[in-house]
């Protein structure tokens, strides 16, 4: 009688990609929680529109594909993708917008580039870039964080919200709480100081943009919970944020208005924790060594600096990460780590 | 208890995994005797390196411990019956493979009465001269008993210009499940100790280190009571796998990485697994070869668990069968732990010299790998290499069959721990892919060394021919000036002498040696010009 033949190993270790996921979508769960609190139920309501594209048009490819759509959906990668994307919009964003970015992220970042692990570029930037060239109107009109005007209206509730993305239901005019994001107001002054900047615009906080500051706490306090899990090494974030924070201080020239804004500004403002925890350490699209990711990391920081201070877009997490996932397979070939008994320390 | 030193050094190795150990479930009862079985099926090649040849006959009677087969090389060992009886057949029989392949064998059938023939102690091993020892050891059929069967006398020869500086014992057993060496250690330090006696005579090293892990102060505890004196240092270091790995062992006690494609000689170490010491304390001070070993029986799908020392040639399905094995169509069998074991495909297969675990397990308790899922370069294989290479990379490079880049990857020094495999969260069995890739590129490898062969000897004719070109060549151009001189002066002499003449025929021979000349020339520089033209396009 013919025995089971197996290869070793014959153990490994509980869990699978869907597992590793899981704990992803789990650290977002902070930030988005901070992000409601200040915008309303706009984020909640372009999350779950995002995911509910993302896994019917996941099933229809893998069907397309005659691959078994529920084992891959159980990976939860489009999901993730799908939240990501959806943070990165603005709340209360119209539901095609949702649509078209979760298209682009899912068919042809992903899809036309093999599905999952293949895509040299992050599927989420990419379906976010594409909104933001192609929408740049609807994709700036940012809500106004509660508590930053005095006499704000309260923020929108999940109904209200729901009616802001999808106006056929009802409609809730969404110019009336809009405004600029502290970056775009920072980027536009050329006249104040930047200590009277934070005194008289409304979308300053004590050190980054008003809300904004919990915003990337919060977010910070996700990657925290990653890295504890072990679900990536601190190479790739910690050398984003200090590029960044070194970018920051050598342009800082201690508060005129042609300031670059100090490093707890960039640090605290924008999409700066998101992108080092959540955007930075995609496996897929990022360089895969160590050493290497210190490279890609740090590349990203210096690029986020550049095109947020002297570039046309006001936000550069999304194009700074794309431009350096071009440069990851270049970081691989030139990053490889001493093996064994090669070279080096004997 | 007894007086502790101060820890001593130890140094950590890359990456490195934690896997349950599931140890203590064979280590509750004593090493227990399997019985002698009818019938001992004894492969002829039990170590890496060449086959024994048999030196007994068909219907031969032979006896406990004789010699069966003798070793055919340097790198080769010799064969012993395990117990006295009949020789059945000399014949290929199905070995422990993970191909399930068949080698030659020599089958004996027992008698039961299990007589000893003729045991050569050698307990004044410090009054012989070394090589008398060594050999004695190598006709003892001593191979590396960790698991790996390296010819244990080659290791005690290492040459003259590589002093051994330090001899390092292997008591690590970082496998899950293994407890053989663990169980041996309880029960017969003192013997093993005496084994280590054996190689510190014969290597003279400045230190000898016993390395175990962590998980076993037991053991630890038992061999530093046995000391009684002996400088030998028992280091206990943090429990890993693969911590057991010969590099990575000497990595831990010492700092220092054997150089790639080198040997622990190059740096002055040499590295004994503790069973093999054991076998040589057995074989110096009892005149008795490898004819057994201790086994480690565990796994779920047994009744009885535990330590058995048996007879090589064994079946495994003996063996197990008295611990109560059942086997199914879904039944798993494991020669050696879970990380590195291989499963065989009939349990009609015998123990040999390098079975140091049969794991029989419950699909329960090993699972069938689930699905593959797409690789995501997470990087967490990476994290757990133990040699730093980059699995994630080596994947993709093996599944696109480049194999220039898998060796600029290093893939030749991966020693196939599994730890990646065990981390990876997609489920992907790399280990398989690197073992492929390897194969291929061995193949690669002996086609490029063909093909070279094929190319000298193509390059070898084509200049012999070119040269007899040349040559006749060369002569045809000397008869052809001889001719022309002869004409010439026949020429002279019928126009009747005179300077005019004279000249004339000393030109026909000035022209007649540079052509000579010329062929000689020609003939030099021709040859140099192709092998040259190689050179560059290599």
């Amino acid at each position: 009688m013919a025995l089971l033949h197996v290869t070793s190993p014959h153990m490994s270790r509980s869990g699978d990609t869907g597992s590793v996921m899981r704990h992803v979508l789990l650290a977002l769960v902070p930030g988005i929680v901070v992000m409601t609190a200040l915008f309303g139920w706009g984020t909640i309501v372009n999350i779950i529109w995002a995911c509910l594209l993302a896994l019917a048009m996941e099933a229809m490819v893998m069907r397309l594909r005659n691959r078994p759509p529920m084992f891959y959906l159980r990976d939860c990668s489009a999901l993730v993708t799908a939240v990501l994307l959806a943070i990165a919009l603005p709340p209360y964003a119209p539901w095609w917008l949702v649509l078209v970015g979760v298209g682009f992220s899912i068919l042809v970042a992903k899809h036309l580039y093999g599905g999952m692990g293949y895509n040299p570029f992050n599927p989420a930037m990419v379906g976010y870039v594409v909104l933001l060239i192609s929408f740049p109107i609807e994709m700036t009109q940012w809500a106004a964080p509660a508590g930053s005007v005095p006499d704000q209206a309260p923020t929108l509730g999940p109904l209200s919200a729901l009616g802001a993305s999808f106006p056929f239901f009802s409609s809730t005019p969404i110019d009336a709480f809009t405004m600029a994001t502290p970056l775009d107001v920072f980027k536009q002054n050329d006249s104040l100081m930047v200590e009277e900047l934070f005194a008289s615009s409304p979308q300053f906080g004590s050190f980054g943009g008003y809300g904004w500051e919990w915003v990337n706490l919060a977010f910070l306090l996700g990657g925290g919970y990653l890295l504890y899990k072990r679900i990536f090494t601190w190479h790739a974030p910690v050398s984003m944020l200090a590029a960044l924070a070194v970018m920051a201080l050598m342009f800082n020239d201690s508060g005129s208005s042609a300031s670059g804004g100090s490093p707890m500004f960039h640090l605290f403002t924008g999409a700066t924790m998101l992108g080092a925890f959540f955007i930075v350490t995609d496996p897929v699209s990022s360089a895969v060594s160590n050493i290497g990711r210190l490279y890609y990391g740090a590349g990203i920081g210096v690029l986020i600096y550049l095109i947020r201070s002297f570039g046309n877009y006001p936000d550069a997490v999304a194009f700074a990460v794309l431009l350096m996932n071009f440069a990851a397979p270049l970081i691989d070939h030139y990053t490889q780590p001493r093996t064994y008994g090669h070279g080096g320390q004997q | 208890m007894n007086t502790r030193q101060k820890p001593i050094q130890t140094w950590d190795i890359h990456g490195g995994i934690h896997p349950p150990e599931n140890k203590t479930q064979s280590l509750g009862n004593p090493i227990q005797t399997a019985p002698i079985p009818a019938q001992l099926i004894l492969p002829l090649s039990q170590s890496i390196g060449a086959p024994a040849e048999p030196c007994v006959a068909l219907g031969d009677q032979v006896f406990k411990g004789q010699k069966i087969a003798d070793a055919t090389g340097f790198v080769s060992v010799p064969l012993h019956a395990s117990s006295s009886g009949r020789v059945a057949a000399i014949e290929d029989r199905p070995i422990a493979h993970s191909s399930g392949m068949s080698a030659p064998c020599i089958v004996i059938d027992t008698d039961g009465e299990d007589r000893w023939g003729a045991r050569n102690p050698l307990t004044e091993y410090t009054a012989v001269d070394r090589s008398a020892l060594v050999s004695h050891i190598r006709n003892a059929g001593i191979a590396g008993m960790g698991g790996a069967g390296f010819p244990t006398a080659v290791k005690l020869s290492p040459p003259a210009d590589k002093p051994i500086a330090t001899l390092i014992i292997n008591a690590t057993e970082c496998e899950p499940y293994i407890t053989a060496d663990h169980a041996l250690i309880l029960e017969r330090a003192e013997e093993i100790l005496q084994g280590i006696d054996v190689l510190t005579h014969l290597l003279q090293p400045a230190r000898i280190l016993i390395g175990l892990e962590d998980n076993k102060p037991d053991a630890a505890t038992a061999l530093n009571e046995a000391l009684s004196g002996r400088p030998y240092q028992v280091i206990e270091f943090p429990t890993k796998y693969p911590s057991g790995g010969e590099k990575q062992l000497i990595e831990i006690l010492t700092g220092k990485q054997v150089p790639s494609g080198g040997l622990p000689a190059d740096l002055g170490i040499v590295c004994q697994n503790i069973g093999t010491c054991y076998a040589i304390k057995r074989a110096v001070f009892d005149g008795e070869p490898l004819i057994s070993r201790i086994t480690t029986l565990t796994g779920n799908a047994l009744n009885t668990l535990g330590n058995v020392e048996v007879l090589l040639g064994t079946t495994m399905q003996a063996v197990l069968e008295q611990h109560g094995w059942q086997a199914t169509a879904k039944s798993r069998l494991i020669m050696g732990g879970p990380m590195m074991g291989f499963t065989v495909l009939s349990a009609n297969v015998p123990i040999v010299k390098t079975t140091n675990c049969l794991l029989a397990p419950t699909p329960s308790e090993l699972p069938s790998p689930d699905m593959a899922q797409a690789c995501i370069r997470c990087g967490m294989c990476a994290e757990a290499c133990p040699v730093s290479l980059l699995p994630q990379q080596m994947y993709w490079y093996s599944r696109a069959r480049e194999y220039e880049q898998l060796e600029a990857h290093n893939i030749a020094d991966c020693i196939e721990c599994g730890a990646c495999s065990y981390v990876c969260p997609s489920n992907i069995p790399l280990v398989q892919y690197y073992r492929a890739s390897k194969a291929e590129l061995r193949e690669r490898a002996e086609e490029h060394v063909k093909a070279e062969h094929s190319r000298q000897r193509f390059e070898f004719r084509q200049e012999r021919l070119d040269a007899a070109e040349r040559e006749k060549e060369a002569k045809k151009a000397a008869r052809k000036a001889a001719a022309a001189k002869r004409a010439a002066e026949k020429d002279a002499a019928a126009t009747a002498g005179g300077e005019d003449n004279a000249a004339t025929a000393k030109q026909v021979e000035v022209e007649a040696a540079v052509a000579r000349a010329k062929a000689k020339k020609d003939a030099l520089s021709e040859p140099a010009s192709p092998s040259s033209n190689n050179e560059a396009n290599d």
